[in-house]
């Protein structure tokens, strides 16, 4: 890796490349495609897996392909119900963490307030604080205060998390947002309501469902704070992370694949909508 | 997508920092913490009530909720399904115990609370947490006056055990060793003695359990010392003895239960091991491993049925802790789990079952009733030890040193 | 003309009103708990009496004496996964950005995908990977490259190796991210002027980038330094990070006071060495450059 960082990757942009004779390898390329290929092997294996057809209870060696764990994906209700917990989790993350993160991201890009640098500095600290560290402090506060820890403190704790990420997303909108359009609407005689409900929150949209996505992407898939909150309640990393003792089975990458594929899904969508759009 | 990363790096990449804010920042932390008190409440020792008392005016509400480990009971929870049809009371089943120390730590808040932690009956550990459960008085003492099967069926090994006397709290679910498992591929030669663990020529492919309570016993015993007659000089001596072999790199890792597969492909080649474990992977996976009890003794666990104090509906969990002891229903569970049984009466209904059994479950029942990882000889027997016995003072001590052999 | 002032009134309050909830929230769910740890680690006292605040500083000088090799190794390991990030994800970067062309946005995208599937599920995949006769290394094994005995699961190569992947994401995107908006005709005129690609880099482009660099750093530095998934994923016997010894002396100890320093230590030592390292870079200028 190190011999394809130290001489500078061709820049040729485009002009230049008129005058200047053709390259011959392409070396930043294969690294881009070897990195890819790198971060998607875990994938594979996974999906991969989730056709194992296995005997015993450890999914690590190919023993011939099978659909029987595609059938029998809820063959452990306590899976099932980790992962049921892990969804609602992740949407009422999503929704609670959009309005606050929403909310918060129009302020900020759309005012000059008193405390703003305060708001960066705290938003940039939950952003950048180590997962261990808020994981404690959540803990010890709730012990603290002798809250029970549970499904609610996990929303409650994924909310915080995942609002500065919502609130940078629709910051990043709103100081895009040209300003005319609203002006517009105001001369046209709407109210300050009605032109938020009918110009400036159209336009917020994408960014608010890209603030909530991300949400929902980083509660699902949390699992360092969601151990020091969950008292009881199980989620599906925290699942997982249990069954990596006996032996992971099979539904678990089951899981994981149908997952995967409704990301891709989204992601695909919404990019194809921002093109159709742009 | 793309839409969505620019704009969260533009905000990543756009923080900015000032002094007043992070002032501002400190004063709001200080009036965090005078807002949120000073101090964690105590838990309290409490004294267990005598069993009349605990028991009086309680009864059966048809229903309760059973927290056990993984894998200890077949996924149509046959044995529940078959306490339902004879008794009607309906059960939750939760595998929710995935180890000792962390659901103790889960529960401990609430019983200390007094609150119902959400389970009736629960299967802990022979160990420090069992100690901790009875002398903060969390459990509930059993009404051996409905209990007749346990009575009747356990077996001497399972009644009145020096961890529990007169099982006045517990009684086991199920028990295992803790041995020495090996991989005949990689290791040519037969395995015999903890002294083994410590060869230089293993270097990197030996296995330790993480539990201190596990790699205390096998230290003590490879130093010649009873675990169950310990002193704290001893546990030096042991945790000295445990150093040297992680610092000699012999220690691949300190395993919780998931050394197993490693055992089988070969990362490592020889592992201290819980006997059903081994049983199970030869069984589903022909693995071929070997387990022995080493010669300088082994230790004997139970995992162990018990009631919280603050249960809803204890009446319901002493039932059906009563009804696993039939010897029948223990039969099921043993062919499933595949560790020991405290019902010895199990071993002669597998028995004749594999002689009425054909072709591949003949096979497998006739390897359990066989298998002295499932019903150990009398000779094995007398080479198991019982665990370090542990105040919860002494434990203060024990754990940290032992743990600071494994988490370095 | 009433009307007028309404409005007015309104915008004064407006921004407060929307940054309330938010602000609300994070105030009491991370600015008082971690006020919380500061407070819990000067407690003294044990689980059955319970704790309560003494000032207790000693919890600091244990807390340091105790595990200061676990800290120590948990700083380097970020650090070694760090630079991996920078070295594998710079370059990559830097192809997308000033390559990528119209798939630009795939490239992203394709980059981003792993992210939809659980950590934990994709850190113990690789498990199976990193096995000592499994595919990687079973087949270097079979054409005789490495010894029998060698291995790389549970080896501190492995918990690094494991860090970088998990984290590789958060250093190419704030990279790429200032690449991008970089002008190009800059990057043109550097070459016509120092007349030469590598020159033209060093002198250039890389200065220009550093930005996002530092921002990649933060952002792979401290999530790697205090992760402990990996560790005891695909670490061995002596390769324990900090964040496992704070999980269990909370979850499993119940040690709260022990806990909460250890945490407290670790988050000073991180953020005085982030405060270093924007010193050493120049806050201002590199705050500046980042700030769009």
């Amino acid at each position: 890796m190190t011999a394809t960082s130290a001489p500078a990757p061709p820049a040729a942009p485009a002009p230049a490349r008129a005058r200047r004779p053709r390259r011959r390898v392409d070396w930043g390329k294969y690294v881009t495609w070897a990195v890819i290929a790198w971060l998607l092997s875990p994938i594979a294996f996974m999906i991969v897996f989730s056709f194992n057809d296995i005997k015993g209870r450890h999914n690590v060696t190919w023993q011939g392909f099978t659909l029987h764990w595609y059938a029998d994906a809820l063959a452990y209700p306590d899976l099932t119900q980790a992962l049921v917990n892990s969804l609602l989790i992740a949407l009422l993350t999503m929704v609670f963490a959009g309005l606050l993160g929403g909310l918060l991201g129009l302020a900020l890009g759309r005012y000059t307030f008193r405390g703003q640098g305060a708001t960066d500095l705290v938003m940039f600290s939950a952003i950048s604080a180590p997962e261990v560290v808020m994981g404690a402090g959540l803990l010890s506060m709730f012990l603290t205060m002798n809250i029970a820890t549970g499904f609610w403190t996990i929303v409650v704790s994924h909310v915080m998390f995942s609002v500065s990420f919502v609130a940078i997303t629709v910051r990043a909108r709103v100081l895009a947002l040209d300003p005319a359009l609203e002006e517009a609407a105001r001369d046209l005689g709407a109210s300050a309501w009605t032109t938020f409900r009918l110009v400036t929150l159209p336009m917020l949209a994408p960014a608010l469902m890209a603030g909530g996505l991300i949400a929902f992407v980083l509660s699902i898939d949390d699992y360092i704070i969601t151990t020091f909150v969950s008292g009881n309640t199980s989620t599906f990393p925290l699942w997982i992370w249990g069954t990596t003792r006996v032996g992971t089975p099979p539904q678990v990458n089951v899981m994981g694949t149908l997952i995967f594929a409704v990301g891709v899904l989204l992601a695909v969508v919404n990019a194809a909508m921002a093109r159709r759009r742009a | 997508m793309s839409r969505i990363d620019r704009a969260l790096l533009r905000g990543m990449t756009r923080a900015r920092m000032s002094r007043r804010g992070l002032l501002g920042a400190a004063g709001l932390a200080a009036a965090g913490a005078a807002l949120t008190g000073c101090g964690v409440g105590g838990q309290g020792a409490g004294k267990a009530p005598e069993s009349e008392d605990f028991w009086a005016g309680k009864e059966s509400n048809g229903k309760l909720r059973f927290a056990n480990w993984p894998l200890y009971m077949d996924a149509e929870r046959t044995q529940l399904k078959e306490f339902t049809e004879a008794t009607g009371v309906k059960v939750d089943y939760d595998e929710a115990v995935q180890e000792n120390h962390s659901f103790f730590g889960k529960i401990q808040p609430k019983l200390a609370d007094g609150e119902s932690i959400g389970y009736d009956l629960m299967v802990l550990s022979t160990g420090i947490e069992l100690a901790k459960l009875v002398e903060l008085g969390y459990l509930a003492p059993l009404d051996h006056t409905k209990m007749p099967n346990f009575s009747d069926y356990a077996g001497d090994k399972y009644q009145d055990p020096s961890y529990d006397p007169g099982n006045r709290f517990t009684v086991p679910y199920t028990s295992g060793i803790t041995g020495i498992a090996y991989n005949p591929d990689y290791v040519d030669r037969e395995i015999t003695s903890i002294a083994d663990l410590w060869r230089p020529e293993f270097e990197g492919k030996v296995g330790m359990m993480a539990d201190p309570q596990e790699i205390a016993n096998f230290a003590l015993l490879l130093n010649g010392v009873a675990p169950a007659d310990s002193t704290e000089q001893d546990w030096e001596k042991a945790a000295d003895k445990l150093k040297e072999q992680r610092d000699k790199g012999i220690v691949r890792r300190y395993y919780q239960q998931d050394y197993i597969q490693p055992l089988t492909n070969g990362d490592v080649w020889l592992s201290m091991a819980w006997s059903g474990d081994v049983f199970q992977q030869n069984a589903e996976e022909g693995a071929g491993l070997e387990f022995v009890v080493p010669e300088e003794g082994a230790t004997l666990w139970s995992d162990l049925m018990m009631i919280p104090r603050t249960a809803a509906n204890p009446v319901d969990a002493l039932m059906l802790m009563d009804f696993l002891y039939e010897p029948d229903v223990a039969a099921g569970l043993a062919e499933y789990i595949n560790y020991i049984p405290p019902v010895p009466e199990v071993q002669n209904i597998l028995e004749e079952k594999a002689a009425d059994a054909s072709g591949e479950e003949k096979e497998f029942l006739e390897d359990l009733v066989g298998s002295p990882l499932v019903f150990p000889t009398d000779e094995d027997y007398t080479k198991l030890h019982n665990y370090v016995p542990l105040s919860v003072d002494q434990e203060e001590s024990f754990s940290p040193l032992f743990l600071s052999v494994t988490q370095s | 003309m009433t009307d007028e002032r309404r409005p007015r009134l309104a915008t004064r309050a407006a921004p407060y009103l929307l940054v309330a909830p938010a602000w609300l929230w994070l105030a009491l769910f991370f600015v008082v708990p971690i006020a919380t740890i500061l407070s819990m680690s000067l407690m003294s006292g044990n689980l059955y009496d319970g704790y309560s605040l003494t000032w207790e500083f000693g919890n600091y000088a244990a807390a340091v004496g105790t595990y200061w090799e676990q800290i120590g190794r948990s700083l380097l390991y970020g650090a070694c996964a760090t630079v991996l990030c920078i070295l594998i994800g710079y370059p990559c970067a830097y192809w997308i950005a000033f390559r990528g062309g119209a798939y630009k946005n795939v490239y992203l995208l394709l980059l981003l995908l792993p992210m939809f599937v659980s950590f934990v599920l994709r850190t113990i995949s690789w498990k199976a990977f990193l096995a000592d006769q499994g595919i990687i290394l079973g087949t270097l094994k079979g054409i005789g490259l490495l010894p029998d005995g060698a291995y790389v699961l549970n080896s501190a190569p492995a918990v690094v190796f494991g860090l970088a992947y998990n984290f590789l994401p958060f250093m190419v995107l704030p990279v790429y991210a200032v690449l991008e908006r970089m002008d190009h005709r800059v990057v043109e005129a550097a070459r016509d002027l120092y007349a030469g690609p590598v020159r033209a880099f060093t002198r250039v482009v890389l200065p220009m980038s550093l930005p996002g660099v530092f921002a990649g750093v933060i952002m792979t530095f401290i999530p790697t330094s205090a992760d402990y998934v990996n560790a005891t994923v695909l670490g061995g016997a002596h390769n324990t990070m900090v964040g496992k010894v704070i999980e269990s002396q909370y979850l499993v100890n119940n040690a709260y006071p022990m806990a909460a320093s250890i945490t407290f230590v670790l988050m000073a030592v991180l953020l005085v060495g982030i405060f270093s390292y924007a010193r050493a870079l120049g806050t201002d200028r590199v705050m500046e450059a980042s700030a769009r």
